[in-house]
């Protein structure tokens, strides 16, 4: 069994004007583990870290943390610490009190205290900024004083609600790599909130994804990517085309489709399909690949309505007949050649590995 | 007058009107309180033009007058514990509107800042009714509660804006960092409202130290010095030294406005507090 330092057991929140921001979660977290929440902003990912925290409480369910019931018990009981989206940092304290703030109970010596504090510093690289306001310092610097402070305590988890959010693009990806290196250096588990999905994808062990209040899939970032379990997961981590699709025939694991623009085609069957059952097929855009001569088999004709040059690689959107909406295609630009998306009157040819469809039933 | 012209000129003001506007608008507020200074050091016992000759007597005669000295005093102790017991209340009432949500917020809100718009004859009127009512000797006791009613409102007021411009989640932080809220109120919340709780307590005394008409309705015995004040004006012999008496409280009310301020200013902008 895994060793899980949370567990939340049917916990559903139901604010006082009706709102379940969060409905009957049920998952745990592993030791030592980056996980992330993700989802739409309004999901539920704020209420929940903050359940976990102890500033809301649960309206039904339970709290584990490290083996203890503790969907009650306040904030300053718990093992846990956070890194506000604000910071927080106490603009009446300068940054070595701003760190030294949580170990007043610990009755320290000064000394002792002091060689806390300059570790904490040390670990976030602002050695020598004891003295400076929390108000003198940069957003970075605000979020890395925050960290530390936070840390200092030896949580058994740390809490991040979009912690990287105000940050301005380099300095966020920056942190992104930063904030890996610290959590795997401490060993301590981080619960971390996002919307960014590519930031979730980069930095977590595992992700949950969120909507509308409800854990919707649970899984290390490749798997989210290439399994993912619904609709609204295939499209909200990343891009994917979809394919409203009829099953004609099954035939051991391999599964043959109807779908509009596609007519027949092929894919890996998944348990329980039945002949005329009505699902969703799925493929990512760059899984697909446009060539100008026709292909043997698994293949759409179409036109190219619309191209993007990206550097690394370039989106293409195909017009396919009978389809409503066009095909994605992101192509790796491999070679320097720009034949293809300059003729669109001729046709093109969308081409994919049968292997490469994802179907997701509704 | 080169200084306001050129302030009006880089205001887009070219003409110089919106400066000369404010000057006189100036003079207008500031010149009749400048007579009681003024008159109150002229040798003379009626109060015209032209000024007869410095003298310091009214002053004297001022401050040997053991009744306006108690009226003083009484005024002084109304004033000291309306505003705390006013900025106590109007703290837990900030408190509480700002950091939770609860079903008839607003209605409460509403009535504790009511006595703001009541005109004050309404609220004497009540509030002695209220008290003979209850058979509550009149006195500065009654003078007192009527003064916190009336501070209250304004306490609340400063306070709100004070907690509303902070934000909530440091409150949290210092529970997350294993602060009780207790602990948390005198770690974070306090000295960040401290200098909103100074000039609440410094608003509220003034309010209630030239508080005449409650003062009037509630009192028993000894009146306070707005009190006695107008009741002193039926004698020409004593207006020089009210003049004198109202010079003084002049002086030190401007100085109090000047500390109530350079406090403000200190909260809102926490950079220029010290580098401990
Ligand atoms: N204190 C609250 N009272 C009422 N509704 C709230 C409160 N906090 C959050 N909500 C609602 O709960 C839902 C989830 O909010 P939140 O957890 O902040 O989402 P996220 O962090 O994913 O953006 C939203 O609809 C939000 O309006
Ligand atoms: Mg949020």
């Amino acid at each position: 069994m895994a060793d899980n330092i949370i567990r939340i057991e049917n916990v559903t929140k139901q604010f006082a004007g009706g709102v379940k921001a969060v409905d009957s979660a049920n998952f745990n977290i592993e030791r030592g583990e980056f996980f992330s929440l993700l989802g739409p902003s309004g999901c539920g990912k704020t209420t929940l870290l903050r359940m976990i925290a102890g500033f809301e409480f649960p309206t039904d369910g339970e709290i584990y943390i490290d083996g203890q019931a503790s969907a009650l018990i306040p904030s300053y009981k718990r093992p846990t610490n956070m890194v506000f989206q604000s910071y927080a940092i106490f603009p009446h304290l300068n940054v070595f009190d701003n760190i030294a703030y949580g170990l007043r109970k610990d009755r320290l010596s000064r000394r002792e205290l002091k060689r806390r504090v300059d570790e904490a510093l040390a670990m976030i690289h602002l050695e020598g900024f004891g003295a400076r306001r929390g108000d003198q310092l940069s957003g970075g610097q605000r979020q890395r004083v925050a960290l530390a402070r936070a840390l200092i305590k030896r949580p058994k988890v740390l809490l991040l609600d979009e912690p990287l959010g105000a940050l301005d693009k380099k300095l966020r990806e920056e942190m992104q790599i930063e904030l890996r290196e610290l959590q795997k250096n401490v060993g301590i588990t981080f619960v971390f909130v996002t919307h960014d999905q590519e930031e979730a994808l980069s930095m977590s062990d595992r992700i949950a994804v969120m909507g509308k209040g409800v854990v919707l899939q649970i899984a290390p970032p490749k798997e989210l990517y290439e399994a993912p379990n619904s609709v609204e997961v295939a499209t909200f981590i990343g891009n994917i085309n979809l394919i409203d699709a009829t099953v004609r025939s099954v035939a051991g694991n391999e599964v043959t489709l109807d779908g509009p623009g596609f007519g027949q085609f092929r894919a890996p069957a998944i348990d329980g399909l039945k002949t005329g059952q009505k699902l969703t097929a799925a493929i990512r855009p760059e899984k697909l690949s446009l060539t100008a001569s026709r292909p043997g088999a698994n293949y759409v004709e179409g036109t190219i309505k619309a191209s993007a040059y990206l550097g690394d690689r370039s989106h293409h959107h195909v017009h396919v007949k009978g389809r409503p909406t066009p095909v994605a295609v992101a192509a790796q630009n491999m070679d320097r050649s720009m034949t293809i998306g300059i003729d669109p009157s001729k046709p093109v040819y969308v081409t994919w590995d049968p292997r490469s469809l994802i179907l997701l039933k509704s | 007058m080169t200084k306001p012209t050129r302030a009006a000129k880089r205001m887009g003001d070219p003409g110089g009107f919106l400066a000369i506007f404010a000057l006189a608008y100036l003079l207008f507020l500031y010149v009749p309180v400048l007579f009681l200074p003024v008159f109150s050091f002229n040798d003379s016992i009626f109060v015209t033009f032209p000024l007869k000759g410095f003298t310091t007597k009214w002053y004297e005669q001022a401050f040997a007058d053991q009744d306006m000295l108690r009226a003083l005093t009484a005024s002084l102790q109304v004033g000291a514990i309306a505003s705390v017991t006013a900025t106590i209340l109007g703290l837990l009432g900030a408190k509480a509107v700002t950091r939770y949500r609860m079903p008839g917020q607003n209605v409460v809100t509403g009535l504790i800042m009511m006595p703001l718009f009541i005109p004050e004859i309404m609220l004497g009127i009540a509030l002695l009714i209220l008290v003979n009512t209850l058979f509550i000797p009149l006195g500065l006791f009654t003078i007192t509660i009527g003064h916190i009613m009336l501070c209250t409102p304004f306490a609340m007021a400063v306070l709100t804006s004070r907690l509303d411009g902070f934000d909530k989640s440091l409150e949290e932080a210092s529970m997350d960092l294993g602060e009780s809220p207790w602990m948390t109120f005198w770690r974070v919340t306090f000295p960040l409202v401290a200098p909103g709780i100074i000039s609440s307590m410094l608003l509220s005394f003034i309010v209630s130290f030239d508080e005449f008409l409650l003062s009037f309705f509630l009192q028993g015995q000894q009146p306070t010095l707005p009190v006695y004040i107008w009741s002193q004006l039926r004698f020409p012999n004593k207006l020089p030294g009210v003049l004198a008496l109202g010079a003084v409280i002049l002086i030190v009310s401007c100085i109090l406005v000047v500390i109530a301020e350079w406090v403000r200013q200190i909260g809102t902008d926490e950079r220029k507090v010290g580098v401990a």
